[in-house]
């Protein structure tokens, strides 16, 4: 069993001390007062708030605290009631969530969307951007994306080997397990080379052991220099590989800083930790003494 | 009964404008609705656009034959952008609703006394195919005076000039068709057929592509309204609601999202027409059907539609589908 | 020597005609006990579950409650024999209100309604003071806990669980597995499948890790949570 390689965490990611709206040396993605409200509900409700580039970025925090909206609202797939965020020195408010993607900020689901009526490599070679057959017109002129298409394939068959879904390539999206779905989705965001890649709880679903292997190839999008920001409720995960953690709660950033000490914030632990984060449960419940005193009930 | 003229008429129907036109109209939905996802319940409306824009171009404006089918065309590709603008951005429901009410205001325009000059009203328009000044369709027809074929496939040089130019239209639409879904762009349309968030995360315009598809499956459908007028006269009676679910029967029965399965489809739709609409009338003369001649006719539209509710809920994927591609197959 | 209150013989079940997802499954579950079924994606647990619940087409085996055969034996006829399911997704009525979702879980049994909701209010206090609002209002841990509040209605003797920590933050998965131990300590058979295999095993009895159909490694929790068999191919090291 492969031993899990410490990876090297980015550090000095911030300017001054820790704290939530803290700007960042060299950020990717600033966002200013963004607010939604659903029915007088406040869903995201976020001041100031600055993802620092080439480095992993988690977004953590109790369900209803306002994390996909976020995601949906810096993608485009919902509209905010206010709020200017740039990526790049580009603003993308009101920015239609297509076009969002094509200037190089792409997102997965909560849900997993790899296209089940669709094989495999076809799910793959969709992720790839400015296709020439993709146009209506030339569509009718294999010669004019005929080879684009084969070089596509290529590059799907690479990132298929890497996340090990290259003998699947002809089957039907559909077929493949849930935690097999998540990886396709994953590598089909990546065919668009992407600059920021946004990743909405990419390990749910997904068997711990193959949890491993997924971490890696997220190291490896910020060693090729992406920048990775991912919803997650597996804090192993997080403390594993978040260089940068932010805490959301009823719609507001609550906290920010490296993962360690995050996670170690009272309100943070109240909120969404809970108390038994790294205790056996089975000593909580007394069933552990249970047990010791001699087999099953 | 006679059998021998039952078995005639009824291999007839396997070549016959209106079967080439059929063909043409649920290419059309193959498009919209089998590749692409898109509920529309109004090709009917399509078609009608197509055949009344070639007879009008021709008739009140002196175009000749060919220009007067491309303005059909054209026709139909503006009522295409007027339907698909406003509410392809709407749940796919109300892209149904809107479809039915569009084909059948088309179809009292052309009904309306209003218009009476330009479209004939109820009594439709005639003799465009034929011009004095030898500007019309079959003005155009190389092949001599004559009787052509055997059996029942027997045609006079008019309807044969018909079925080459329909054939032939429907080739270059089995090819377009084919061409444009083997391609990336087609690609791109099934992913939308699925689920059109997950293509938007990957930086496709939905929009623009699902537009384009109904354009494109709108040209079909208005091609089959034109080859269906080119044999004869054209009248709004026929371009009813009905008239769009027959065409969905043959869709459902060939195979909603195959190349040539809506041309099986057609075929074998108007073949068991052919047939029924001869074998019934029989069996209420000979006594086996207690019923009149005139309800054993229309007894035939009861069977399609119990035959549409059969195809559903058995084999919704028709006879060339793959039932693991439908999106509407559970 | 225990009751045995689920028993299941050499199962074979699948979705897709001539596609087997159980492939000859053995498991069973004694009176009082926590049973927790971990496996890596595709390996057959919510099909199990499915399964004994009737909502899978058994192909080949036996499934045995309390003795009897249940096999093709529709949901409802399993709730009138004790058995609660708490599906993974969708487990409210997002349109109506918790009460009504109470209701909804009492319905072969309206009499018994005003105490069961008693009862069920005494584990789950904060539901009692929410009974008007809207399921779909709720957040996925609130919506989890009326699930299992109207799986509890009906007084059942077996629970089936189908990965009740699913997409929930720690604080509240923590708390949904410290929920279903006080269910099975108040003598409610719990048969649990989850994706979380280590929290899940730390409160099991007994656990069956399933792979490929089949159940493959059988323990108590604690057994299996120390193999180093089953760390490695199934719970993953980054916990340790």
């Amino acid at each position: 069993m492969s031993d899990n390689k410490t990876p090297q965490k980015s550090t000095g990611l911030h300017i001054g001390t820790p704290a939530p709206g803290c700007k960042k040396k060299d950020p990717i993605l600033v966002a200013d007062n963004i607010k939604k409200s659903f029915g007088g509900l406040t869903a995201v409700d976020v001041a100031h708030l600055e993802i620092p580039k080439n480095a992993i970025t988690a977004l953590i925090g109790p369900n209803g605290a306002g994390k996909t909206t976020l995601f949906n609202l810096l993608t485009g797939f919902d509209t905010a009631d206010t709020g200017e965020w740039h990526l790049m020195g580009n603003s993308l408010a009101g920015v239609p969530s297509f076009k969002v993607a094509k200037m190089g900020q792409v997102r997965t689901f909560q849900l997993t969307k790899a296209l089940g009526l669709l094989t495999v490599m076809d799910n793959m070679k969709l992720g790839a951007k400015d296709q020439g057959g993709e146009s209506i017109f030339k569509a009718l002129l294999p010669g004019t994306w005929r080879k684009q298409d084969n070089e596509i394939g290529e590059k799907a068959m690479e990132l298929l080997k890497r996340f090990k879904l290259d003998a699947k390539k002809d089957d039907f999206a559909a077929s493949l397990s849930g935690g097999q779905r998540k990886l396709l989705e994953m590598a089909r965001a990546l065919m668009t080379d992407p600059t920021l890649v946004m990743l909405d709880e990419p390990m749910a679903g997904v068997n711990p052991a193959l949890t491993q292997s997924l971490l890696d190839h997220v190291l490896d999008l910020k060693q090729q220099g992406m920048t990775v920001l991912f919803v997650e409720h597996d804090m192993h995960m997080v403390r594993h590989i978040a260089d940068w953690v932010v805490v959301m709660a009823e719609g507001q950033v609550v906290a920010e800083g490296p993962a360690d000490t995050v996670m170690k914030e009272q309100a943070v632990i109240d909120a969404y930790l809970g108390a038994h984060q790294d205790t056996d449960l089975g000593v909580v419940t007394g069933r552990i003494d249970i047990i010791d005193e001699g087999g099953a009930k | 009964m006679d059998w021998g003229m039952i078995l005639n008429n009824t291999l007839a129907g396997f070549l016959t404008p209106a079967t080439i036109a059929f063909a043409l109209a649920a290419l059309g939905l193959a498009m919209h609705f089998g590749f692409a996802g898109l509920l529309n319940f109004g090709i009917a409306g399509f078609m009608a656009i197509g055949g009344y824009g070639y007879a009008i171009s021709v008739l009140t404006f002196g175009f000749p034959w060919w220009a007067g089918m491309l303005m059909g065309i054209l026709g139909s590709v503006i009522f295409a952008l007027i339907l698909g603008i406003p509410t392809l951005r709407l749940r796919g429901d109300y892209l149904a609703i809107a479809t039915i009410a569009a084909a059948e205001i088309a179809r009292l325009l052309f009904l309306t006394t209003a218009f009476t000059d330009v479209t004939g009203s109820a009594d439709g328009l005639f003799g465009f195919n034929t011009r004095p000044d030898g500007s019309g369709f079959q003005n155009a027809n190389p092949i001599p005076p004559g009787t052509y074929g055997f059996g029942p496939f027997t045609y006079n040089e008019q309807t044969l000039w018909v079925l080459i130019f329909g054939l032939g239209v429907l080739a270059v639409a089995v090819w377009l068709l084919w061409a444009l879904m083997r391609s990336p762009w087609g690609r791109v349309i099934k992913g939308i057929r699925e689920d059109e968030e997950a293509i938007r995360s990957l930086g496709k315009n939905v929009f623009a592509y699902k537009l384009q598809a109904l354009v494109i499956g709108g040209v079909f459908g208005a091609l089959g309204g034109i080859v269906y007028t080119a044999a004869q006269n054209i009248s709004p009676g026929v371009y009813v609601t009905s008239f769009t679910f027959f065409v969905w029967t043959a869709l459902l029965l060939g195979g909603a999202a195959t190349i040539f399965g809506p041309v099986i489809g057609a075929v074998i739709f108007w073949v068991i027409q052919a047939f029924l609409s001869n074998l019934l009338p029989a069996l209420s003369l000979s006594g086996v059907l207690p019923v009149s001649t005139t309800q054993a006719s229309t007894l035939r539209f009861v069977l399609v539609g119990i035959g549409l509710m059969l195809l559903v809920i058995y084999r919704p994927q028709g006879i060339f589908g793959d039932k693991r591609e439908l999106t509407f197959v559970r | 020597m225990s009751e045995r209150v689920v028993e299941v013989k050499d199962l074979v079940a699948g979705y897709l005609p001539g596609v087997n997802i159980l492939n000859g499954t053995n498991f069973h579950a004694d009176k009082g006990e926590l049973i927790g079924i971990i496996g890596p994606n595709g390996a057959g647990k919510s099909t199990l579950l499915k399964a004994i619940f009737g909502l899978v087409k058994v192909r080949e085996g036996s499934i045995t409650l309390n003795g009897e055969s249940i096999v093709g034996l529709k949901p409802n006829a399993l709730v009138s024999k004790g058995v609660g399911f708490i599906p993974q997704t969708n487990n409210v009525f997002p349109s109506l209100t918790i009460e009504e979702n109470l209701q909804m879980g009492i319905f072969q049994q309206p009499e018994n309604y005003k105490e069961r909701l008693d009862f069920v209010v005494s584990i789950f206090e904060e539901l009692g003071k929410r009974l008007k609002q809207r399921a779909g209002s709720l957040s996925g841990g609130e919506r989890q806990m009326v699930a299992m509040s109207r799986a509890l209605m009906m007084d059942p003797t077996v629970l089936l669980l189908d990965e009740p920590s699913a997409g929930l933050s720690p604080v509240r998965q923590d708390e949904a597995f410290l929920r279903v131990s006080d269910i099975n300590k108040a003598g409610v058979t719990c048969i649990m499948v989850e994706q979380n295999a280590r929290r899940c095993l730390q409160i099991a009895d007994r656990g069956y890790v399933l792979d490929q159909g089949k159940d493959a490694v059988v323990g108590t929790g604690r057994e299996l949570l120390n193999d180093p068999q089953v760390v490695g191919l199934y719970l993953g090291t980054l916990g340790s």
